[in-house]
């Protein structure tokens, strides 16, 4: 079945005179896995439900292939499926489990073995029809819940942090998992998660959402690489993006002057724009301020001293003052040790003109939307004279 | 306890000499209570649903009701009833009162609000994300609501055991509204008290026998059913 494409245009929801949803416009291409970040409470499970016609908005419309659906619409709920955060099962066999979708499209008993023993099989669970529901651990439920949803071969799969409440070895194993079943099927996902890691696993688009809104929507690559705001630089775990202008471009690479810091970036940015550049943290590399740089492909290099070194979970994030600029990275405990980091150390940061985000300033798009200005296909490693 | 083995020996009598009174008044018993209960059900399980599942004005007022209703005593349902459909009543022109209808209507009242609250309990504790879940897998109202009693079945089992067990042992409510007529309203429970008032144990420890035997015929099949539904979801 061909995938169809979800669009949302000026949704508002409020709960006891609580608006808890707001948004103007988000579209999700067919066959696109778009993640939904955001923190806790700011309504990204209501926006997936109203998305996925489980619940109606105040008012504003969702669209499924350009056409205004309601969840009175049983031809647009049939064309999709949910799995949510917690693996509600259905008392009875994992087989009554994945059936129960496929029963209600009536289709016949023989098929719905096969389509369930297929399914199950996709997730990892061959042979496990017959095992009770209620007696799995919650990876196996998820993956149970999982298969529930794509074995109807929805046109659209809403996902709401489905793997949030597994323990982090589980929650990356599924993950992976899910990325290389989303890719191989041809299914417009919906993914919410607050989990950045997690999205950038899974996604191909990332919307934003801070208290209803969105703040910022596009390819995850330019979402990550340059967040929109302060905000969504905080959110993401790095700096606000650094204001500049391009003062030269040559070979497809633009010399973007931030501050009196000269940054280097695969930029399609022409001479004279000002723009909003961005790194992130895990593109960037520390050195000892002292030491000679072993060769690299990394253009960009700056000396300054480190401002801020701070735990982020099994790595630390060390922010570097060049000038007026800022710029985290993200170092192994070990390279901490080693470089002996410590706030005024004298350090050098060095990235590549491919891992900078560029984005023009008063382009005249919608604040957030992102008018991608990096070169087309910088996440991989561009030719040799492009590099860095 | 000369009293108990003339009386036991009487009622065995009575009943394998196959004396049509006592068979008639157990068929009685069985029809009154079976109908009361089955109406109750079908209106219970319905209003325990949306008591149990949804919020609508009025709600809280009805659980209160439904809850209270469970230690409503059988006599004011009996007078209440025997009031509405007396000759000067409201529906004094229907000729129910001293029926099989009146009894019913009178039982039905009675196990109603059990059978509701019971329900209402049982669907309660069925997680709205799972009714989401149906929904959001194409489930329309009805297959949501379907599914939800499914997952509530063994709640629902002991409602079906509270309102049975609410009706079949009561007297108060059959005996003013039935007047205990012979061959026409008179039921095991009204039976006994008669026989028993008469100084004629015989009967009243056979009809008592049988009143034991049948409640507890019914739970065991109940209990069955549970067990059965218990495996199913192991």
């Amino acid at each position: 079945m061909k995938p169809a494409s979800i669009a949302i245009q000026g949704i508002r929801k409020s709960f006891r005179g609580k608006r808890v949803v707001d948004v103007d416009r988000l579209e999700i291409r067919p066959g696109r896995t778009m993640a939904l970040l955001g923190p806790s409470g700011s309504g990204k499970s209501t926006l997936l439900s109203i998305v996925g016609l489980l619940e109606k908005p105040d008012v504003g419309q969702v669209l499924l292939d350009g056409v205004a659906v309601t969840p009175h619409d049983i031809e647009a709920r049939m064309s999709m499926a949910a799995a949510f955060q917690r693996p509600y099962l259905f008392k009875g066999t994992v087989s009554d489990n994945v059936a129960y979708g496929l029963r209600l499209r009536r289709v016949p008993s023989g098929r719905v073995a096969v389509l369930v023993s297929e399914g199950l099989e996709r997730v990892g669970l061959p042979g496990w029809e017959t095992r009770s529901a209620l007696t799995l651990s919650g990876g196996e439920a998820q993956r149970v819940a999982l298969a529930r949803a794509m074995v109807l071969e929805p046109r659209v799969l809403l996902l709401d942090e489905p793997l949030a409440s597994l323990d982090p070895l589980m929650k990356w194993r599924l993950a992976r998992d899910f990325a290389s079943i989303f890719r191989e099927s041809p299914i417009t996902i919906f993914y919410v998660t607050h989990d950045q890691d997690e999205a950038l696993t899974v996604a191909d688009d990332v919307a934003v959402m801070r208290d209803g809104s969105i703040v910022a929507q596009g390819c995850a690559d330019d979402i990550f690489g340059l967040p929109a705001d302060d905000w969504t630089a905080e959110f993401l775990g790095m700096e606000p993006p650094l204001q500049g202008i391009v003062r030269e471009t040559e070979g497809g690479v633009a010399a973007i002057d931030c501050g009196g810091v000269t940054v280097y970036a695969v930029s399609r940015a022409q001479q004279g724009t000002e723009v909003l550049v961005g790194v992130r943290p895990e593109d960037v590399t520390i050195y000892a301020g002292t030491q000679e740089l072993p060769p690299s492909s990394a253009r960009n290099r700056l000396a300054g001293t480190v401002a801020e070194i701070e735990h982020a979970g099994s790595t630390f994030r060390v922010t570097l003052a060049a000038g007026t600029l800022r710029i985290a990275a993200r170092v192994s405990r070990a390279s901490v040790a080693e470089l002996a980091l410590v706030p005024g150390v004298a350090v050098t940061a060095a990235f590549k003109a491919t891992a900078v985000r560029v984005r023009a300033i008063e382009t005249g798009d919608t604040p957030g939307e992102y008018t991608c200005m990096s070169a087309p296909g910088t996440d991989i490693t561009p030719p040799v004279d492009l590099q860095g | 306890m000369d009293i108990f083995i003339g009386a036991f020996r009487d009622g065995l009598t009575m009943l394998v000499s196959g004396a049509t009174d006592v068979w008639s008044i157990v068929l009685v018993s069985i029809q009154v209570s079976g109908v009361a209960v089955l109406l109750a059900l079908v209106l219970g399980i319905p209003i325990g649903f949306a008591l149990g599942t949804k919020r609508f004005v009025g709600r809280r007022m009805m659980l209160i009701i439904a809850n209270t209703g469970m230690g409503l005593p059988p006599v004011v349902v009996g007078l209440v009833v025997a009031m509405l459909l007396s000759r000067r009543g409201p529906f004094g022109k229907l000729e129910l009162l001293y029926s099989q209808p009146a009894m019913v209507f009178a039982q039905l009242i009675i196990a109603l609000p059990v059978v509701a609250a019971v329900s209402a309990a049982a669907v309660s504790a069925v997680p709205r994300e799972l009714r989401l879940q149906a929904r959001s897998l194409g489930a329309s109202r009805l297959q949501e609501a379907l599914m939800t009693l499914k997952e509530a079945r063994m709640g629902l089992l002991a409602a079906v055991a509270a309102g049975f067990g609410s009706i079949i042992s009561e007297v108060g409510a059959v005996t003013m509204v039935g007047g205990n007529l012979a061959g026409k309203t008179r039921v095991m429970t009204t039976a006994i008290v008669q026989y028993t008032r008469m100084g004629d144990y015989g009967p009243a420890l056979a009809l008592a026998s049988l009143l034991m035997g049948m409640v507890l015929v019914v739970n065991i099949l109940l209990t069955q059913v549970q067990q059965s539904a218990e495996r199913y979801e192991k």
